[in-house]
């Protein structure tokens, strides 16, 4: 079977009209299999884009995509709890599931796993497979050693491996808002100050590095994750889905790069120039290589130790 | 350390085996299977109860250490595991299922459901909660769960998610998920300036910079000054270097119906475990007896010589 591309949540608090024209030329133009749409980050964004979803889902299925609904990663308040049990227990639509508080409610429902869910073994993979779990998102600091042990088991059990390739890498998450508290306020006095950074807020050190990035409550790497060079490596493992995070970039070219990867029109040097061309980056992969992450790994090069 | 914080009077104390199965890996720290032994039975002659750590994640091949912990915690008599990794706590309760298994704070789960989750698969009987909780939402929950609760009452202010973090590796290639160490003192580094400020790295990152006349604190990266464009002038991005100290809300806690208080212990000096525990351990009987807590000063003894109530009285830090 051919691996799959996909693209995953929108981190960032992009607005309304910037979402529904970002997933209108995805539907249309790009050679995505299967989008995961909702907000994974920050509960008070939800009301923004709520109204827009069945269009968007409209869209996208015309153009022949799977949707997959994904939950909240962090899920404290009344409303995150029912944001989380309204999506788990109702309806037939694909779902991926970011927090334990969605495991409950599914009652053996098929569900995807999102990356957020720490499944770092088979056991706990097996676990989750026998109340429903298809699908696995595994967490990004994964090296790629690990994730083929975990394919391993995963094909007997027929559930999907599914690893990020692209994108900035979602580190931590926080009760507090570190957007907010950068402006001077408070989460519930946030007046979506992280709207105004649609890729993130950068963090620099004392020594000017540029280090980190925050999006609300969320921490990223301040480099793209970037395994267009290592795509051979990726399916040799048993990756079945390639997972592709939404940036303000042409999402349309990075999308194509990848699957012109995936369907072995193009080398890693080819795509990796290509992207580069984007002018986004810098580009990292130390996790899949078990090495620090913010580190780039040039496969071709020297073994760094 | 062990023996420190039963004779100073703690109901219990958690260990970990010498190796990445616990979210303290540090050289220095932990136990051998002899020397949990021996402490098991010491803390048992005092009448006190050992809990052992099982608390990081365990990476796919790695799976037989984790299993050899919990056989061993098994075979001494441990009074209870503390787990976060789901495939951990179902080869517990599958193979050891007399042994008590508390969830840990590591496993990340802040709402009844997915605490109700943990207990309806592994029969969890403790769930130790985010530092992240009101005291009213703690009496909530409590309400909405079947296990006991242990809230954390001193020590580190963390407002990162716990168990979902990969700041360390990210930095310096080393996992606190999987293996059980944030901010390792291997990658530390402490240089001095020409203008004498002290910098604290974290492998090849800038955590801090301490001006001469400061303090000079740990370098993880959660408690470090950067600076952003919306903020230029150096700032703790995150959170300050702060120590949680919840001795007066003792009363408030019992009101709510926590069944445990936890300490921080770990990588702390035995006149720290002994100061702390006392302290608390006083503080609690009080409660106990119906008297207001005796507050000592255990600011002394708290990081950055400044304390805080943290999430528990308001919402106002988030």
């Amino acid at each position: 079977m051919a691996a799959k591309l996909t693209l995953g949540p929108i981190l960032f608090h992009w607005d309304a009209d910037a979402k529904r024209d970002f997933y209108a030329r995805i539907a249309d133009e790009s050679p995505i299999d299967t989008v995961y749409l909702g907000e994974v980050v920050c509960s008070k964004r939800t009301p923004f884009f709520d109204s827009h979803l069945p269009e968007v889902v409209e869209r996208l299925e015309r153009g022949g995509k799977t949707v997959v609904f994904s939950s909240l990663t962090e899920v404290v308040l009344n409303r995150e709890r029912k944001m989380t049990t309204d999506l788990c227990v109702a309806g037939d639509h694909n779902i991926e599931i970011n927090n334990a508080a969605g495991l409950i409610a599914t009652k053996g429902r098929p569900h995807r796993i999102g990356p957020m869910m720490n499944v770092y073994n088979e056991e706990t993979m097996v676990h989750l497979a026998g109340h429903g779990a298809n699908h696995f998102s595994l967490p990004p600091e994964l090296p790629g050693t690990v994730v083929e042990l975990m394919a391993q088991r995963a094909r007997p059990l027929d559930v999907a491996i599914e690893v990020q390739a692209f994108g900035r890498v979602p580190l931590a998450i926080s009760a507090r808002c570190f957007h907010a508290r950068a402006h001077r306020r408070s989460k519930d006095e946030c007046q979506f100050v992280c709207g105004k950074d649609p890729d993130g807020l950068t963090l620099t050190t004392l020594e000017n590095e540029r280090f980190l990035v925050i999006n609300g409550v969320q921490t990223l790497s301040h480099g793209y994750l970037n395994l267009a060079a290592e795509i051979e490596d990726l399916l040799a493992r048993g990756v079945t889905h390639v997972r592709l995070m939404p940036h303000r970039t042409d999402m349309v070219a990075v999308s194509t790069i990848f699957a012109d990867r995936l369907a072995g029109r193009s080398t890693g040097a080819e795509a990796m120039s290509r992207l580069a061309a984007l002018g986004i980056g810098p580009f990292i992969n130390g996790f899949w290589h078990g090495i620090a992450g913010h580190q780039y790994h040039d496969a071709r090069g020297p073994v760094v130790a | 350390m062990l023996r420190a914080a039963v004779d100073a009077g703690a109901d219990a104390v958690y260990c970990g085996f010498q190796n990445a199965t616990n979210a303290r890996n540090f050289t220095g720290l932990n136990f051998t299977s002899e020397e949990l032994h021996s402490s098991v039975a010491y803390a048992h002659a005092h009448g006190a109860k050992v809990l052992l750590a099982l608390n990081s994640f365990a990476s796919a091949g790695r799976f037989p250490l984790w299993k050899e912990a919990a056989d061993c915690g098994a075979r001494i008599g441990v009074d209870a595991f503390i787990v976060a990794d789901i495939g951990v706590a179902a080869y517990i309760a599958h193979h050891h299922p007399h042994c008590r298994l508390h969830l840990s704070v590591q496993a990340g789960a802040s709402s009844p459901e997915a605490i109700n989750f943990y207990c309806r698969e592994f029969g969890i009987r403790r769930a130790v909660l985010p530092r992240i909780l009101t005291i009213p939402e703690i009496r909530q929950l409590k309400a909405e769960i079947p296990c006991e609760i242990e809230t954390f009452v001193f020590g580190n202010h963390g407002l990162m998610v716990e168990g979902r973090c990969s700041l360390t590796n990210y930095a310096v290639g080393i996992s606190t998920n999987m293996d059980g160490a944030c901010s390792p003192p291997s990658k530390v580094r402490y240089d001095r300036d020409s203008a004498g400020a002290v910098i604290a790295s974290l492998g090849s990152h800038v955590i801090d910079r301490f001006a001469p006349d400061e303090q000079a604190g740990y370098p993880t990266i959660c408690k470090g000054r950067y600076c952003t464009a919306a903020r230029p002038e150096p700032f703790y991005a995150f959170e300050e270097p702060i120590s949680l100290n919840l001795m007066e809300m003792l009363p408030a806690l019992a009101a709510v119906g926590v069944d445990a208080l936890k300490i921080e212990g770990r990588q702390r000096s035995r006149a720290y475990v002994g100061n702390v525990v006392g302290g608390f351990r006083k503080a609690i009987d009080a409660v106990a007896a119906g008297r207001a807590p005796d507050l000592i000063d255990l600011l002394a003894l708290t990081e950055g010589q400044k304390q805080t109530q943290g999430a528990f009285m308001t919402k106002k830090w988030r």
